[in-house]
């Protein structure tokens, strides 16, 4: 958009995740050796894949003014689910090529969150609650659908060399990864579903007054958080070259966190896509960093992470209410 | 617009009305509340369809059924409370839906230029980047505005556009509807504030109780006359009707003052109010509606704090105003709004009426059980409640029973001044009657009362006092026999720009 030396009041939470990336990545890149690396970069754009495209998701279903709490359980349904789909008969499995079984995740995720959408829009119930549920359906389907939790995807002809696909270091999730989020970003600010989602989240009444989408721009939300959600399982089954329907529990949380402390407001209405993305790999070196310090309880990568957050929300509501007073005066 | 009727279950809310819209033209609608404005616009703008009659515009028939569909043949509405996106840009305010695209993606460049384009339109120059939130109310309303006219708009309805904005933004507000004007659009222009009306406006449109009145250039419709034909009585011939209820007793100088505020205000609130209640005293408030009469309460009463002049109850200044520390006063209010604001539905009519007493006792020291049901079956009694038990949720009650509930809440507490905005609202003719009945005994006993309603003909019955209000501004006071229908019309009517008595703010 426009370049400006000043900043924009609407882009200061934004300046503000980025100077925490900063003093996190140059702190972290002194102190541990061997931080600062091409493949330490590689390694945490892959791990933080799945909770990277759920994030991405969230990020539309936040703006919105909406919450998605099955993006977690989605995540581990659909690697189950494509586990599943590829093994041999002797799995209870049908056998499929991964281009068969890939686009039936993917319908799986849309169709799932689509109908939540679609819940939530013609009975006007609460997003919390309908995805609350679609939680708790997504995790037992996902339980129930092999006999094994875990279900291992190897020897597949159609499949291994997605798993093996490297470009300058770069594996398949982690290039997913950053597609998707620069078709994410290019829809949140230059398509008018993108900014019909802002203007939803910032007054839905007025959306509605001004004759903009509302309904199908809700479905379409779901939707695209299911889908994201589903590519984030397929990145996981890539990754780990298995399914497995106990991942990605409390993902969901993680992925709100990351969204929040990437500058976006939980009411909705304001925020970007580029935020999520600082704040998923935030969270990704904080949880890092307790593997290069050794004798660190790795629990505290929770408690860094809840202050960040504490920080973030009360960081926003001070910068709030300075925008405001600015402006009045 | 022509013969138009729209009814809802059980009201003719229009009433083969008519309405003729000129080119730059700004036409004002007015009527009290009830009498359909808000109702024509509805249908005007699409969002209620009517059932008889035909809309014109430049000689071709049209109908809309939706907002968006009388916004594209032209028909542009900017209500009361501003419909913006507070965090996007004022650009993308004026855009949004109709962004205009390159490659398939938004262009947004193009909508920057435009939108500035669009605002310097209305002469206003401001950075079309900024959030629309960082905008006063009034430029927000601009924002509104420059939108409907970006759409091609030919009538412009401005509903109540005014209700928010101060002096200065009024202003500029009007030099744009000026310069709209000019260019050729059709402003209907609605607001309770008459000298904005006659500031503005060309012609003068008058509804009644859904039926049309007549369409008035302004400069044949002088104050007085607008006033009789919205209320509906002819000012020469209501002062022999309210005659006979003059025999009220005036209320002696001496009587102890329970609570004075002088000059009391608040920013987008009344200003600069005096007001005194004393002992055994009805003081009514008249005005129109948005004259400030409920503001006023919510300043005394302590909902909205006072931003200037002083508040004493009982000869002590009161320092932190607030519902709590007015209730330790003994100061009581039954709000407008009864439903929102004054029951609690799903209670029983005895904790409904026990909860303003419980509240002043503080919640250490409970009300026993047996001396709730006491006090319910005594107010049930006295107020002539029409219920079985005093155990059924108030919600099962009529309007006139639920305000008799929560005056008993009130009573309960045996207030030294009772506040009573709109009581009779709402509820049926007998019900009206006792309840101004029991206002009259209530002040016998010695109680100050504050009476606000709508119905200036209650006013004079009731009241001892009357203080008048128009524009949030106290316009005068008469007492005694002075308390006539007309008289007050006349003081409504008078040009507050040449004001009764100009005070100064110290």
């Amino acid at each position: 958009m426009i370049i400006a030396l000043k900043p924009k009041p609407q882009h200061l939470p934004l300046i503000a995740t980025i100077s925490v990336l900063l003093i996190l990545y140059v702190t972290a890149s002194m102190r541990y050796y061997g931080f600062a690396s091409w493949y330490q970069t590689t390694s945490l754009l892959t791990d933080s894949a799945p909770l990277g495209l759920a994030a991405i998701g969230m990020t539309f279903v936040i703006l919105s003014g909406g919450i998605d709490l099955s993006v977690g359980a989605v995540i581990a349904l659909s690697s189950i689910l494509l586990a599943q789909c590829m093994a041999g008969a002797e799995q209870g499995g049908f056998n499929f090529p991964s281009y068969v079984a890939i686009p039936i995740v993917l319908l799986v995720g849309i169709i799932f969150g689509g109908s939540m959408g679609i819940l939530i829009r013609l009975f006007q119930l609460p997003p919390f609650l309908v995805t609350l549920a679609g939680m708790f359906l997504a995790r037992g389907v996902a339980l129930n659908l092999t006999a094994s939790k875990r279900l291992a995807i190897v020897n597949e002809p159609t499949f291994d060399p997605l798993v093996n696909f490297l470009f300058f270091g770069l594996n398949l999730p982690a290039i997913i990864f950053i597609v998707i989020l620069v078709i994410a970003i290019v829809i949140s600010s230059y398509t008018r579903f993108g900014r019909v989602v802002y203007a939803i989240g910032g007054n839905e009444r007025s959306a509605l007054l001004a004759g903009l989408p509302v309904g199908s721009t809700t479905v379409k939300i779901y939707a695209l958080s299911g889908l994201c959600a589903s590519i984030g399982g397929i990145l996981y089954a890539i990754g780990s070259q298995s399914g497995d329907a106990s991942v990605g529990y409390l993902l969901e949380l993680d992925a709100i966190a990351a969204v929040v402390i990437g500058g976006t407001l939980l009411s909705g209405g304001v925020g970007y896509v580029f935020g999520t993305l600082l704040g998923v790999i935030i969270l990704g070196i904080i949880t890092i960093i307790p593997t290069y310090e050794g004798d660190l309880n790795s629990w505290w990568t929770r408690i860094a992470i809840g202050g960040l957050l504490f920080f973030f929300i009360a960081a926003q509501r001070v910068l709030n209410s300075l925008c405001i007073k600015n402006t009045s005066s | 617009m022509h013969g138009i009727v729209k009814t809802f279950p059980g009201v003719r809310a229009l009433d083969t009305v008519q309405f003729k819209l000129r080119h730059g033209e700004v036409h004002s609608l007015m009527g009290e509340n009830g009498a359909g404005k808000s109702t024509l616009i509805k249908v005007l703008t699409g969002v209620y369809r009517h059932e008889e009659g035909t809309i014109l515009l430049n000689g071709k028939p049209i109908s809309p059924r939706t907002p968006l569909e009388a916004q594209e043949q032209g028909i542009s509405t900017v209500y009361q409370e501003v419909n913006l996106f507070p965090e996007l840009s004022v650009a993308e305010n004026i855009f949004i839906g109709r962004e205009p695209k390159k490659f398939g993606l938004i262009n947004w460049r193009k909508i920057i230029k435009k939108a500035r384009e669009a605002m310097l339109r209305i002469n206003i120059d401001i950075d079309v980047t900024l959030p629309a939130r960082s905008y006063s109310v009034a430029i927000q309303q601009m924002i509104t505005i420059a939108r409907s006219i970006d759409f091609d708009a030919k009538i412009l309805v401005l509903d109540e556009p005014t209700s928010s904005l101060d002096t200065a933004e009024v202003s500029q507000l009007f030099n744009v509807i000026r310069c709209l004007r000019d260019q050729g659009f059709g402003i209907v222009f609605v607001s309770h504030f008459l000298d904005q009306v006659y500031e503005i406006s060309d012609r003068i449109s008058v509804l009644r109780n859904g039926q049309f009145i007549g369409e008035y250039p302004i400069s044949e419709l002088p104050r007085m006359k607008l006033i009789s034909k919205m209320i509906g009585k002819d000012a020469l011939n209501t002062s022999d009707l309210t005659q006979h209820h003059k025999s009220r007793k005036n209320i002696s100088n001496n009587q102890k003052i329970v609570l004075n505020g002088e000059h009391i205000g608040r920013r987008n609130s009344a200003t600069d109010i005096d007001i005194n209640i004393r002992k055994g005293e009805v003081v009514g408030l008249a005005g129109l509606l948005g004259s400030g009469r409920t503001e006023v309460a919510n300043l005394l009463f302590g909902i909205d704090s006072i931003e200037t002049g002083k508040i004493t109850v009982n000869d002590k200044e009161v320092k932190s105003h607030s519902p709590r520390s007015a209730i330790k006063n003994k100061i009581a209010y039954t709000p407008e709004n009864r439903k929102d604001a004054g029951i609690i539905p799903d209670l029983s009519i005895r904790e409904n009426i026990i909860l303003a007493l419980q509240a002043h006792k503080g919640w250490i020291q409970p009300i026993r059980r047996n001396e709730q049901q006491r006090l319910s079956k005594h107010f049930i009694k006295a107020l002539n409640i029409a219920t079985t038990d005093a155990e059924k949720p108030i919600s099962q009650l009529s309007g006139g029973n639920q305000q008799k509930v929560i005056l008993a809440r009130w009573l309960a507490i045996q207030p030294e001044l009772l506040m009573l905005d709109e009581p009779t609202r709402g509820i049926d003719i007998g019900a009206k009657a006792e309840i101004e009945k029991l206002i009259a005994d209530l002040c016998q006993k010695g109680m100050a009362l504050l009476f606000i309603s709508s119905e200036l003909e209650e006013i004079v019955r009731d009241s001892h006092r009357v203080i008048v209000l128009k524009d949030r501004k106290k316009v005068g006071e008469i007492s005694g026999d002075e308390i006539q229908l007309d008289r007050i019309m006349k003081i409504i009517a008078s040009d507050s720009k040449k004001p009764v008595k100009k005070l100064i703010n110290a």
